[in-house]
């Protein structure tokens, strides 16, 4: 056992020595990529953390705790209507699991114990794919509409493929195990529409805090725009009220919270992000001094927290580096013409390349993000950036090794095409409208 | 009934966070010096026989405690110590 520790500490220094060694420091442009990629890594720390990764962590937190996972596996028995469960397949990557190997038994279960092959694997699509953090940051950094056309992208994905893999092996389908798939046991709790409520406002919060500068300085955007942070207040109002209601907070920690952000907008009535972030930090402090739920509440907040951010950090240094950013229309290491030689424009080829490329590459959740805007900034078109997004995340090497153990070579293999044709077909309908 | 060790089984396809919470068992079963058996099943058929959907499962003395999650420390202690006794 610790044999096999040293020898992996060893494999790492060797690894950093062979690079420092042969680092080409001297070569023109190395500098510059570096600069590239810090730069990035500033411009994500100054735009992205505060306002929209922080609340973000906050609502896959409250997901985490407060919403039972046991209500959505119902709809996956044996007994569930087929439409049902496939509509729920496609949406519950959004209140499930981050990561797609968490997911696995339960894509074992319902495949053989459950709803059958159609769900099972709309479910195993669905899951990593449409998770909410990932399709925050996308709209966020990528822009409105390709995040919308990732969400909308990733469920229909999930419905036509399942149906499809049902359709192809419905022979192979007809024996199934006779014990059907056990439960975990129901802790009531309160009622759904109460933390839906609690977990909307948290949304809009995001959402308005978000709002982007729209192009024409006119109409009701604009209009938002210019409100936006009193719209986030009202919304931060409602907050305080759900928590001493539906969490159940004492209302004196509340309250005192509140007065710290109130306080924090009249000294710097110009700067909302003080403010905001006040409010983040006194809501951290009251939770984790209430046990219970609440505290859980903070803890598994803080668990995503951990787990992203160094590798999301990671990711950006590595894609500012390699590509260099689009914010300051810099050079990384890889030239832009390679880019846009491979996955530039519309071509039936480049969305091609960018769905191979996504189905075989492994993701950290969330680095899809600075990677696809590191290789739109060098010249990739629009239609393969979807293409990617909608193959990339969904399957990897590792994740397909594993479904295969599960679904066997034939299967998995009709799977990755799916993906991969429908990921091309996709990129090429969007890219020729936007 | 007091048990000579108590048995822990960690269900997982062997993925990272499944190692993590092994490791986490070991140390707390050093920590308080409790003699313990750490089973890593990874046969999917059987982590869904056990009623576990999400991995990392943990189970402890036959009972699962926790799917889905790397409990906290603390907790994982109070968990260890109580199947002890």
């Amino acid at each position: 056992m610790e044999k096999k520790k040293e020898f992996k500490i060893l494999a790492y220094l060797t690894a950093f020595f062979l690079f420092a060694y042969f680092m080409p420091v001297e070569r023109e442009g190395f500098m510059d990529a570096v600069y590239e990629a810090l730069y990035l890594v500033k411009w994500y720390a100054r735009e992205h953390v505060l306002l929209c990764l922080i609340p973000a962590f906050f609502i896959a937190g409250v997901i985490a705790v407060f919403i039972s996972q046991g209500a959505v596996i119902k709809y996956f028995g044996a007994k569930a209507t087929k439409w049902k469960s496939y509509l729920v397949a496609s949406v519950s990557g959004i209140v499930l699991a981050v990561c797609s190997c968490t997911i696995l038994p339960l894509f074992s279960g319902i495949h053989k114990r459950g709803a059958g092959l159609g769900p099972a694997i709309a479910f195993l699509y669905s899951g990593p794919a449409i998770n909410i953090l990932a399709i925050i940051l996308t709209a966020r950094v990528l822009g409105f509409e390709i995040g919308m056309a990732r969400i909308i992208g990733a469920v229909i994905f999930a419905i036509v493929i399942g149906l499809l893999m049902a359709l192809i092996f419905r022979k192979e389908e007809k024996a199934r195990a006779e014990e059907a798939l056990k439960f975990p046991e129901e802790h009531g709790g309160r009622p759904l529409w109460k933390t839906s409520l609690h977990f909307f406002i948290l949304v809009f919060i995001l959402i308005f805090a978000n709002w982007g500068h729209p192009e024409v300085a006119e109409g009701a955007w604009y209009w938002l725009w210019n409100n936006k942070w009193v719209i986030t207040s009202v919304f931060g109002v409602l907050f305080a009220f759900s928590l001493i209601y539906v969490i159940r907070l004492n209302r004196w920690y509340v309250m005192g919270s509140a007065v710290a952000v109130a306080l924090a907008t009249v000294f710097f009535p110009d700067t909302p992000v003080i403010p905001f972030t006040t409010g983040f930090v006194t809501l951290s402090i009251i939770t984790g001094i209430t046990p219970g739920e609440p505290r859980e509440w903070l803890l598994s907040t803080w668990e995503f927290t951990k787990q992203i951010v160094p590798l999301l950090f990671a990711g950006v240094l590595v894609a500012g580096f390699l590509l260099g950013s689009p914010e300051s229309n810099g050079q990384g290491i890889i030239p832009n013409e390679w880019v846009a030689a491979l996955v530039g424009g519309n071509s039936l080829f480049a969305n091609f390349f960018a769905s191979i490329f996504g189905a075989f590459m492994y993701f950290a959740t969330l680095t899809e993000v600075p990677i696809i805007q590191g290789l739109l900034g060098s010249g990739m078109g629009k239609g393969p950036a979807l293409a990617l997004l909608l193959a990339g995340p969904a399957i990897s090497l590792p994740n397909m090794l594993v479904i295969h153990s599960v679904i066997g070579t034939k299967k998995t293999t009709v799977f990755i095409l799916l993906v991969v044709v429908m990921a091309t077909f996709s990129g090429l309908v969007y890219g020729k409208f936007f | 009934m007091k048990k000579d060790r108590v048995e822990i089984k960690i269900f997982g396809s062997g993925c990272m966070r499944c190692e993590k919470l092994a490791d986490e068992c070991r140390e707390v079963a050093q920590e308080l010096n409790v003699a313990v058996s750490i089973e890593k099943v990874t046969d999917q058929d059987e982590i869904i026989n056990e009623g576990v959907l999400f991995t990392p499962g943990l189970m402890i003395n036959g009972k699962l405690m926790s799917s889905g999650k790397i409990p906290v420390k603390n907790t994982l202690k109070n968990w260890v110590q109580n199947a002890a006794k």
